[in-house]
């Protein structure tokens, strides 16, 4: 079980169970999982597979509603058996930020358009959006593939203009479901001073799944998930 | 940003190909309410082209465009002799069939007395009628042209002057002639009965038979007050201007609303059917991307806002191109089409409310699409 909850933490989870399926199906993906991270702090989540990584994530990306339970996301208490806020999309948008295994990039939109999207659906003028879209993509360093629809992407740049739309909000709570899986070791590590340098800039919680061996000495704290139970 | 047109502009090849497909679908749908119009605007276009204020017929009939009417010429000057009467002139209809150069025509007699009411009020070529005999004018539609010789009973006519227009009910053209002529000719048409006639020495008296007489009135006395002074006469009846239209618009709306409305109706179900289709499937093959716009945040609003536009557009852009289509086309189709903006508007109003009626069976799919689909490998 994880220590005493910081003064600013920005994810906080205490006794978070979720089951799936009833009697003979019944699968515990989550059993009385309590956490906290804090700003700044980048956390990696490791476990074999079917240990509950994504299912945690997705409670605490409030795509998945748990059974039981008390989840605390920026100071707002969000669920407490059941979720307090109707509009979770409108949290996800102001609070959260995902990146995926699968980049997810709509494909009928450019790289900056894919980006400057989440600040539309936020209600930023278009022209600011789009500048800080263009900003985001350099800063990614794929400036140069802006105007490129996501099927004439290599995987890594994809995955970069996927992170770009996960900061485009300045979300105080970063979500990455194995960001490197689809990448050499090279832009894995690449990625992960990224996410380092943001959740130290902007002072964000960042949870990353991994697998990979490679970036495990690149966070701060390890959780490790075992049939759904968190072991330290 | 709108994500509906940037969704289309992607697969803009499986657009067009819709497009077209439902531009020619409701293409039809307007034809079919064009030629509606069309056949209306046929049935009144012998009565328009006569323009008489009054239309005298055999009392209890509703006048030869309706039944069979008959008076007798004299009928003509007893009219014209009436307070507020203007002018009068007899007239004959007579369908006829002829054969003329290599082909079957079916033509509308009409006889009428040069100078009278009842001929053709504007020419577009030639003159009009100035012999008493073997003078024709002909509606374009005849193929004629001026000068044009033609047999027609025993007799060999000249078509000296043209209309334009000049139809009937089923769309067969006029040939207007001097009362006379038509009359000899409506005799001369049953040789031998004639004939048989003519051998016995019968007078030919009984031929001067009209259809109607038609009448036009001074400006300052009412249509009414001059239709109750000719039905004091019991063996008369008088139909007005627009009582005349009325009855011949509702006999082309009961011959054909109900064939051309069932048609319409059917063609709009298909054309619902197949919006609907195609916006499912378009929904179907962006569930992944609606999962992953609710994950970003996106609302059901921009969700359903990206599925109805889309239907929209592709309604619209069908029948702005299918109007287009029969819109160039429309002086090349064997029947008369008529493209009327109201026509027009009411069928863009069917075309909008049946593309937002056939956004429901997607748009209940992509609001219960699990934004958790995004994540999924
Ligand atoms: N939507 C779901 N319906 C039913 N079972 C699920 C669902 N999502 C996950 N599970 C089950 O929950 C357990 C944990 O899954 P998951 O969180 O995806 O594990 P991991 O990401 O660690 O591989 C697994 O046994 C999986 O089969
Ligand atoms: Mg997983």
């Amino acid at each position: 079980m994880q220590g005493p909850t910081f003064m600013n933490a920005l994810i906080e989870l205490r006794d978070i169970s979720k089951h799936f399926g009833e009697g003979e199906t019944r699968v515990d993906a989550l059993r009385e999982v309590t956490l906290s991270v804090g700003a700044g702090e980048v956390v990696g989540l490791l476990g074999p597979s079917g240990s509950g990584k994504s299912t945690l994530l997705n409670v605490i990306g409030c795509i998945v509603e748990p059974n039981k339970g008390s989840m605390n996301l920026d100071g707002e208490v969000v669920y407490a058996n059941q979720w307090l806020r109707r509009d979770l999309r409108r949290l996800r948008l102001e609070k959260i930020g995902f990146i995926f295994q699968f980049h997810n990039l709509l494909p009928f939109l450019d790289s900056t358009d894919n980006v400057a999207l989440v600040l539309h659906l936020a209600g930023y003028p278009k022209a600011d959006a789009r500048r800080r879209a263009m900003d985001l993509i350099e800063y990614l360093q794929v400036g140069h593939r802006r105007h490129a629809m996501p099927a004439h992407l290599s995987g890594g740049e994809a995955q970069r203009v996927a992170i770009a739309r996960a900061l485009a909000n300045r979300p105080r709570i970063i979500l990455a479901d194995e960001p490197t899986a689809a990448l050499d070791s090279e832009r894995a590590g690449i990625v992960m001073d990224l996410l380092r340098k943001l959740a130290a800039e902007q002072q964000a919680a960042i949870i990353a799944v991994t697998h990979d061996e490679k970036i495990i000495g690149r966070f701060d704290r390890i959780f490790r998930l075992r049939d759904g139970r968190l072991e330290s | 940003m709108n994500l509906a047109f940037r969704d289309m502009r992607h697969k803009l090849g499986r657009f067009v190909v819709t497009w077209l497909g439902l531009s020619l679908l409701l293409g039809v749908v307007v034809t079919m309410a064009g030629i509606y119009r069309g056949m209306i605007a046929d049935a009144l276009a012998l009565p328009v082209s006569i323009d008489a204020d009054l239309w005298v017929v055999q009392g209890g009939t509703n006048g030869p465009f309706a039944e069979i009417s008959r008076m007798p010429g004299a009928t003509r000057e007893m009219i014209a002799r009436i307070h507020g009467i203007v002018m009068a002139g007899a007239v004959t209809f007579q369908p006829v069939q002829i054969d003329h150069a290599g082909r079957r025509l079916k033509l509308e007699v009409v006889g009428f007395e040069p100078g009278r009411p009842g001929g053709p009020v504007n020419l577009t070529a030639g003159r009009g009628i100035t012999r008493s005999h073997y003078e024709l004018i002909a509606d374009r539609k005849t193929g004629f042209a001026v000068g044009d010789r033609l047999e027609l009973g025993r007799d060999v006519y000249t078509v000296v002057g043209l209309t334009q227009g000049s139809v009937t009910a089923s769309a067969d053209p006029v040939v207007y002639m001097t009362l006379q002529d038509a009359q000899d000719l409506q005799f001369d048409l049953s040789p031998p009965e004639a004939r048989r006639e003519t051998a016995r020495g019968a007078e030919r008296a009984d031929t001067d038979i009209v259809n109607a007489v038609v009448a036009r009135i001074s400006p300052n006395i009412p249509v009414e007050a001059v239709a109750a002074d000719v039905r004091r006469w019991k063996h008369l009846s008088v139909l007005s201007e627009a009582e005349q239209e009325a009855i011949l618009t509702s006999v082309v709306i009961e011959h054909a609303r109900h064939q051309l409305g069932l048609f319409m109706g059917v063609l709009t179900v298909v054309s619902a059917v197949i919006i609907a289709l195609i916006i499912y499937t378009l929904t179907m093959d962006k569930l992944r991307e609606i999962a992953t716009l609710k994950l970003i945040g996106a609302s059901d609003r921009t969700i359903i806002g990206l599925i109805v536009q889309q239907a929209l557009l592709m309604g619209v852009v069908g029948f702005a191109v299918g109007t287009a289509l029969v819109w160039s086309a429309k002086d090349r189709f064997p029947r008369r089409v008529v493209l009327e903006s109201t026509d027009l508007g009411i069928l863009f109003g069917v075309v909008v409310v049946v593309c937002l009626l056939a956004t429901a069976l997607a748009v209940r799919v992509a609001v219960r699409v699990d934004p958790a689909r995004a994540l999924a490998g």
